[in-house]
């Protein structure tokens, strides 16, 4: 098939059993591919399979008929070049903020010394400087997203899978740290599989945006977002561009969630 | 004029800081001075119905034969030899019948935890053990033995043992798989992920049950000699219990308590250490 694609489901079946034994058909001879730097903005009604496909792409998770494929191969376990921020916390609350971010270069092997200090290095990035020492319990919901953003960046992933990252947060500090991911993404042009339900926050972001249907869930519409970069999160907004895309995306999916 | 305003108001504020912190000041003083008087009347209560033959202090002694008892077994050590021999010998099989015990629960635990199909298939078992009374085989280790150490470090064993990995093996399988999750997306092998994550994450159960496990191997040892051994303080019990020497049965009651707390405030202090972490709860 076409090898320039980075991530490839094709025509992927993922259900669950539940205790008594039916079955939950989540995704339904499902789609999607993404190219090597590209954003892909992921939207769709709650329960359709978002955190499914994103764990079937990272390989925590396996399909039940179908392929995932990752530069055109199957592969077995967790791709190394994963990146993925849970849509739950998932920062380890035994550890300080210092040494939850330092936590994937240490278990990759890198030494202690130059763990701590890309660690140091990624605290500032995401604005967290004079919290090194503090345990999650002491910090607020935004800013153990934070640490949970710095822990991913850190490993500097090929394939970054973000599951409703920033919905948690206000709207002031939703809008900077949506830039400062767009600034991040431009330097290390990672491919993206960004959830959320937050229509404008995927229009703004992303390249391509995949509005998905409700169960059994399948690829119900894709958009190329065709704004031009850089973007800047509290302008681009108003253009008119912007506003047509959001408001057809607005209308594909108020359809399948008013059913 | 703002200024001003600003300063009285902080002085105000320092005031009923001054008047807060004295309350709090006068209220533990009222628990230590309730405390003191508890213990006042109840042990003076027990000496004057002794006295007065109210209960029979041949049965049920008194505080001051007890407090006797114990300047003499201090003093002049106990029939068995000195009385920190005594302490030092059930110390040594407590000791050493909870950190065998404690180890092999936590070891045991975290593989059963980890491994689906172990843990389905004896699960049963582990629960049969937990209800069966484990002390009842003190005569069989006294028997298998001998009346030396080692059967009153296998009971102790055995009491700690099961208590400790129930608790690793629930803390186990109560770890976050979130967090497993997580761990192995950022590059944890398997074997990071159980020391790295689960073992912690089991930690605040784990050393929750020490804290029980201690005492139950203080128990487990205590038995032991009663049993049937040559030192101990078991032995000083049942001594004291064939010679109706009620004191005597009460005093070592009271150095075993000691002991006990002693243990339980290093485990504590341990805790507090591992778990600096959690947030406190107050
Ligand atoms: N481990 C599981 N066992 C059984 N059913 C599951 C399991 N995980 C997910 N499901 C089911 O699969 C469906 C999709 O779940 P998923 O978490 O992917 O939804 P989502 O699109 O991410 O929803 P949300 O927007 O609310 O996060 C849900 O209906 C859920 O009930
Ligand atoms: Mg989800």
């Amino acid at each position: 098939m076409n090898s320039n694609f980075l991530i490839e489901l094709e025509n992927v079946d993922r259900r669950f059993t539940s205790p008594e034994g039916k079955i939950i058909q989540v995704l339904d001879n499902f789609s999607m591919t993404v190219k090597p730097g590209e954003f892909c903005a992921v939207v769709g009604p709650t329960g359709c399979g978002k955190s499914t496909t994103l764990s079937l792409i990272s390989g925590l998770a396996k399909a039940n008929a179908g392929k995932v494929l990752i530069e055109g191969k199957e592969f077995e376990g967790i791709d190394s070049r994963v990146g993925y921020v849970f849509q739950t916390d998932a920062v380890f609350p035994w550890k300080n903020v210092l040494d939850n971010v330092a936590v994937g270069p240490l278990f990759r092997g890198v030494d202690k010394k130059e763990a701590i200090e890309k660690s140091l290095d990624w605290i500032k990035r995401v604005g967290l400087q004079g919290f090194e020492h503090h345990y999650p319990h002491q910090l607020s919901g935004g800013m153990r997203k934070r640490v949970a953003l710095a822990q991913t960046f850190i490993n500097s992933p090929d394939i970054l899978l973000m599951d409703e990252p920033f919905s948690s947060l206000d709207v002031q500090t939703k809008l900077l740290m949506q830039q400062e991911l767009l600034q991040l993404w431009s330097k290390h042009k990672a491919a993206v599989v960004f959830v959320t339900h937050d229509i404008e926050e995927a229009t703004i972001l992303a390249d391509k945006v995949y509005v998905l249907s409700k169960r059994p869930t399948k690829v119900k519409k894709i958009y190329n977002v065709d704004i031009e970069r850089p973007r800047i999160v509290t302008e681009t907004r108003y253009t008119k561009k912007f506003i047509e895309i959001s408001k057809s995306i607005w209308n594909d999916l108020s359809e399948e969630v008013n059913i | 004029m703002s200024d001003q305003n600003n300063i009285n108001r902080e002085e105000e504020i320092k005031k009923l800081e001054k008047i807060s912190v004295e309350k709090v000041k006068e209220r533990w003083r009222f628990v230590i001075f309730y405390r003191f008087m508890f213990l006042f009347v109840t042990l003076g209560g027990w000496e004057v119905l002794g006295r007065t033959g109210t209960i029979d202090p041949f049965f049920f002694s008194m505080p001051s034969s007890i407090a006797y008892q114990l300047y003499i077994w201090i003093i002049k050590g106990t029939s068995q030899g000195p009385l920190w021999l005594q302490v030092l010998v059930t110390l040594e099989e407590t000791v050493l019948g909870f950190l065998i015990g404690a180890v092999m629960g936590i070891i045991c635990g975290i593989a059963l935890g980890r491994n689906k199909m172990l843990a389905d298939i004896f699960s049963i078992y582990i629960k049969i053990a937990n209800a069966i009374p484990r002390i009842v085989l003190g005569s069989i280790f006294i028997i298998a033995l001998g009346l030396g150490m080692a059967s009153k470090v296998a009971l102790a064993v055995v009491m700690v043992f099961f208590v400790v990995f129930g608790n690793a093996f629930q803390g186990v399988r109560e770890a976050d798989t979130n967090l497993i999750a997580n761990a192995r997306v950022l590059g944890a092998s398997d074997r990071q992920v159980t020391f790295k994550v689960v073992l912690p994450s089991a930690l605040s159960w784990i050393l929750a049950s020490l804290h029980i496990s201690f005492g139950f191997a203080l128990v487990g040892a205590v038995v032991g000699e009663f049993l049937g051994s040559k030192q101990g303080i078991g032995l000083l019990i049942a001594t004291a219990q064939g010679a109706f020497n009620a004191a005597g049965v009460f005093a070592a009651m009271i150095v075993l308590a000691v002991v006990a707390l002693l243990a339980d405030y290093l485990i504590t202090r341990l805790e507090n250490r591992l778990l600096k972490w959690r947030p406190t709860v107050q």
